[in-house]
């Protein structure tokens, strides 16, 4: 498909899209959505119908011209709509985070001066009425689940229902109001406002135009052959640019169809039903794959778990072979077939992923061996390399073409400079048109036409992009020894037991590490041995697990002596957090990205103590519950160090 | 389903004894619960509360006194006839079917609503089958107003306590109650599980219209969800009315605090 001449016939904004998938084939299905136990389908001629009635619904309640409407919920049918539909007016649609806690949402529904909120339910609606006093531009929420807000008397309480009810009589008297407004929409329009998390200080709001999205999507539909006949799984948070580009701009250019859960504690057996085509996940939900299908290889009976491990051995050797450019054993080229009847392929179908053609994993750095894990099982996972401010994409691995320690090569369109201090610096037809009302922050991320990335990288011989760590983080031990604390990270992560890991050793004698543990699988591993534990922090402080930690801290630094420059950066000392980090405690993002600066200064006791002669120390730390309200937790850290 | 004109009180109990052997578990109480009502029981242990309970589902018969649902005298119906006048409960201990997965559980609430023919179920053929289709249907709405979509097909008895109370509540609802009798609803569970659960109850009276009659020990649960307080003490009906009333009423305060007693 030619996006380019797309965009100048006309077809330049995701409405007019809309539209025309409700021409090109208005019964192919555009979005599903499990309820009820059912996958219920939506075409492209219903998508068309739904955006139209929402549209008209709001212009009822006076939205206008660059207006915006601030979405907040699950990946629902509805949300998606609602996107569309504040588009086909000219409207600016916010995403935002649903699990963000009210100070959160309030900064951005303020900030973003949203008119509308288009929400799921009473758990959002009673967010937003928290916070409506400090929001004075908020003046109508629309809630899609009426369930528990029978009893809400507040006028500017809008049911969908009712919205499109309102809509269709507001229709009676304006017939052409949506196809008048929706030919006045231009390339050049702002699409959305995507608010970046930020592992520093406050969100700002990229604003993505129509023409940035619609030649991405074109971009990445002309490299990885992306086809109208996909199926994808809408599971990601709206607000994360990876899900609005896969799940809105994408399906919507390509034709695909998109597929809502039933609920976020239901998308491996919705993953397993659909069995998507494409499938795009950050890091952490590959860990977490990986974690449960280790669990459950160790719970299985002794010929049954020498028989997988052997199979799993075989395909992971192989593929770090095929990775480094190096042949493959005869022999285990001819046991491989076996072991896909035995292994790869049952092992592919549980996990839901008989059918997908392309994977990614984005967002950050990946586990090598995590990364070759599932390449082993035929699944074609490629990294991709994007951010927010690029809409999406930047550099992607093309099939055949895949390396385990790089990104892939620059997107079609896009072009990559590394700047003298070892930064990234790219350029796109994706490029955002600044943050809004931020344009300081605009200033220092484009520069003389160049986006800043703050990502440490260099380009390889054959054109790979390869990310070091983000730039400010890369540093050096006292003895100037280079240090890389994610990739330290990345390496302890992949073990089933870690679950977030903090390295520090900036300007100190050596690397010490804070780790979280994984309460899933070291509380089975725990149970199988017979170790009682009461709680979280009780096991965490475990002799036993301490042990067990050990040996994967052990694990890593030997995997260390073989790399040259990174060599001197062993983990000499660890000891085990007494509590998960926890984007409420705004010690990680929404997107699970460790937040260092926060957590050196929430944790400056304990890594002190890391830097000193004490085998344990004490902690008192504030936890914020999911309602907001806060709590205190004590405990007596220990301290392990690390043997050489 | 009921022949009310919806002006009358739902359930009334008249002056209702209950005797074991020489036990006087509950006398001559009496108290009345309006449509769409959610009326709390409280009282010290042994006060009669599941007594009570028991009474207005059949399981026990009063040696006195009348119990008149939806205007009709009921008062020696049997249990299953009583479920299928619209009054559906849970238990004090859950007692769901363990080894059957949490749908098929709500579906036996729905056996209420079925209309048999051994030989087309068995066949799972022609009316059998929309029969069974209406029935999944509604259970399955009944499955996202809990929220248990992740363990419709776990064995019950595999969930957490305060995960097979709330299932239980989904099989009494399976029965589309007029009247729902819960049973201590929030034993034993973590404040947590008890802030949902509220929530669940009152979305339960909010959504479906139903009228639920609860018996509970936290205090600031019944305060908090109940439009009406029913005091039990030894049998008797000591006092009735608006939480914040029986908040403050000498005569709970003793009860609670065990003044000695003058019978």
């Amino acid at each position: 498909m030619d996006v380019l001449a797309t965009v100048r016939d006309g077809l330049d904004t995701f409405p007019k899209l809309v539209r025309h998938d409700a021409q090109r084939f208005p019964r192919k299905v555009a979005i599903r959505e499990k309820e009820y136990g059912i996958w219920q389908s939506y075409t492209w001629s219903d998508y068309l119908a739904q955006v139209r009635r929402i549209a008209l619904g709001l212009a009822s309640l006076g939205l206008a011209r660059g207006n915006k409407t601030a979405i907040i919920g699950d990946n629902r049918p509805q949300l998606y709509w609602a996107v569309a539909a504040t588009q086909a007016l000219g409207g600016v649609p916010v995403p935002l985070y649903q699990d963000a806690i009210e100070k959160e949402l309030a900064y951005i529904v303020d900030h973003a001066e949203a008119r509308f909120a288009v929400v799921e339910d009473q758990e959002q609606v009673d967010k937003l009425l928290h916070i409506k006093e400090q929001c004075p531009h908020l003046e109508f929420i629309i809630y899609e689940d009426p369930r528990g807000l029978r009893a809400y008397t507040e006028p500017f309480l809008v049911s969908l229902e009712r919205l499109q009810e309102l809509g269709a009589t507001f229709a009676r008297d304006n017939p052409t109001y949506f196809e008048d407004e929706v030919a006045k929409g231009t390339a050049d329009d702002i699409a959305i406002i995507c608010y970046t998390s930020g592992t520093t200080g406050t969100p700002k709001g990229a604003m993505l135009s129509h023409r940035n999205l619609i030649l991405t999507a074109g971009n990445a539909i002309a490299a990885e052959g992306f086809r109208r006949d996909e199926e994808v799984l809408a599971y990601l948070p709206m607000a994360w640019v990876g899900d609005h580009f896969f799940s809105y701009a994408q399906s919507i250019v390509a034709g695909f169809s998109v597929n809502c859960p039933e609920s976020a504690a239901t998308v491996l057996p919705d993953l397993r039903e659909i069995g998507p085509t494409c499938f795009f996940a950050p890091p952490r939900i590959w860990e977490n794959l990986l974690t449960n299908v280790m669990i459950r290889i160790e719970d299985a009976a002794w010929p049954k778990r020498k028989l997988v491990q052997f199979f799993l051995d075989l395909a992971q050797d192989s593929e770090r072979r095929r990775l480094g450019r190096q042949p493959v054993a005869l022999w285990r080229r001819l046991l491989y077939p076996l072991g896909r009847l035995l292994v790869y392929g049952p092992l592919r179908d549980n996990l839901g992923m008989r059918r997908i053609r392309i994977a990614y994993t984005a967002g950050e750095a990946i586990g090598p061996e995590i990364f070759v894990f599932f390449r082993s099982l035929g699944i074609n996972v490629k990294q991709l390399y994007g951010m927010t401010e690029a809409s999406a994409l930047i550099s992607i691995h093309k099939d055949g073409d895949v390396r385990l320690d790089t990104v892939g090569t620059p997107l079609p369109g896009v072009e990559i400079r590394i700047s003298q201090e070892g930064e990234v610096l790219y350029r796109s037809p994706g490029v955002f048109h600044g943050y809004y009302k931020n344009s300081e922050a605009t200033q220092q991320v484009i520069r003389e036409g160049w986006i800043h990335s703050g990502d440490a990288g260099f380009l390889d011989r054959d054109g790979h992009l390869k990310i070091i760590d983000r730039a400010k983080d890369v540093s050096r031990l006292a003895d100037g020894t280079i240090f890389a604390p994610k990739y330290l990270e990345n390496k302890l992560k992949f073990s089933p037991y870690v679950r977030e890991a903090v390295c520090t050793g900036q300007a100190r004698p050596y690397v010490a590490a804070l780790i979280n543990i994984d309460l899933a699988a070291v509380g089975n591993w725990a149970e199988r041995r017979g170790i009682a534990y009461t709680s979280y922090t009780d096991l965490s402080q475990k002799p036993e697990v301490y042990d067990l930690i050990h040996e994967e801290v052990v694990r890593v630094n030997r995997s260390l002596q073989a790399d040259d420059v990174l060599r001197g950066a062993q983990i000499r000392k660890f000891l085990i957090l007494h509590k998960e980090l926890d984007p409420d405690d705004e010690e990680i993002t929404r997107t699970r990205k460790v937040r260092r600066g926060y957590i050196a200064q929430k944790y400056a006791a304990l890594i002190d103590a890391l830097y000193s002669d004490h085998g344990h120390v004490p902690i008192e730390a504030k936890v914020t519950y999911e309602d907001g309200r806060t709590g205190t937790v004590r405990a007596d850290l220990r301290i392990r160090e690390a043997a050489r | 389903m009921s022949a009310t004109d919806g002006t009358g009180p739902l359930l009334e109990v008249e002056g209702v004894s209950v005797r074991f052997g020489a036990l006087l578990a509950l006398s001559r109480v009496s108290l009345a619960v309006g449509h769409g009502e959610i009326l709390a029981i409280i009282g010290p242990n042994g006060a009669g509360k599941t007594t009570l309970l028991n009474v207005i589902s059949g399981f026990y018969h009063p040696y006195e006194g009348r119990i008149r649902f939806a205007g009709r005298d009921r008062t020696h119906l049997k249990p299953y006839d009583v479920a299928g006048l619209g009054i559906a409960r849970t238990f004090q201990n859950v007692a769901l079917f363990k080894g059957m997965t949490v749908l098929d559980n709500i579906m036996t609430g729905r056996i209420i609503k079925a209309r048999g023919n051994l030989l087309l179920e068995a066949l799972y053929w022609g009316p059998a089958m929309s029969q069974e289709l209406r029935h999944r249907a509604f259970v399955e709405r009944i499955i996202d107003f809990l929220e248990i979509e992740a363990i419709r097909k776990t064995p019950a008895g595999r969930l957490p306590y305060g995960l097979q109370k709330r299932v239980e509540l989904g099989r009494a609802l399976a029965a589309e109650p007029e009247l729902l009798l819960l049973d201590e609803p929030m034993a034993g569970m973590n404040v947590e599980e008890k802030e949902d659960m509220c929530r669940f109850i009152l979305d339960v009276n909010d959504e479906f219209d139903t009228t639920i009659v609860l018996v509970e020990h936290d205090m600031s649960v019944v305060m908090d969800i109940s439009d009406r307080v029913v005091v039990l003490d030894y049998g008797r009906k000591i006092t009735e009315g608006p939480p914040s009333e029986v908040r403050t009423d000498q005569t709970v305060i003793d009860a609670y605090l065990g003044v000695p007693h003058a019978s």
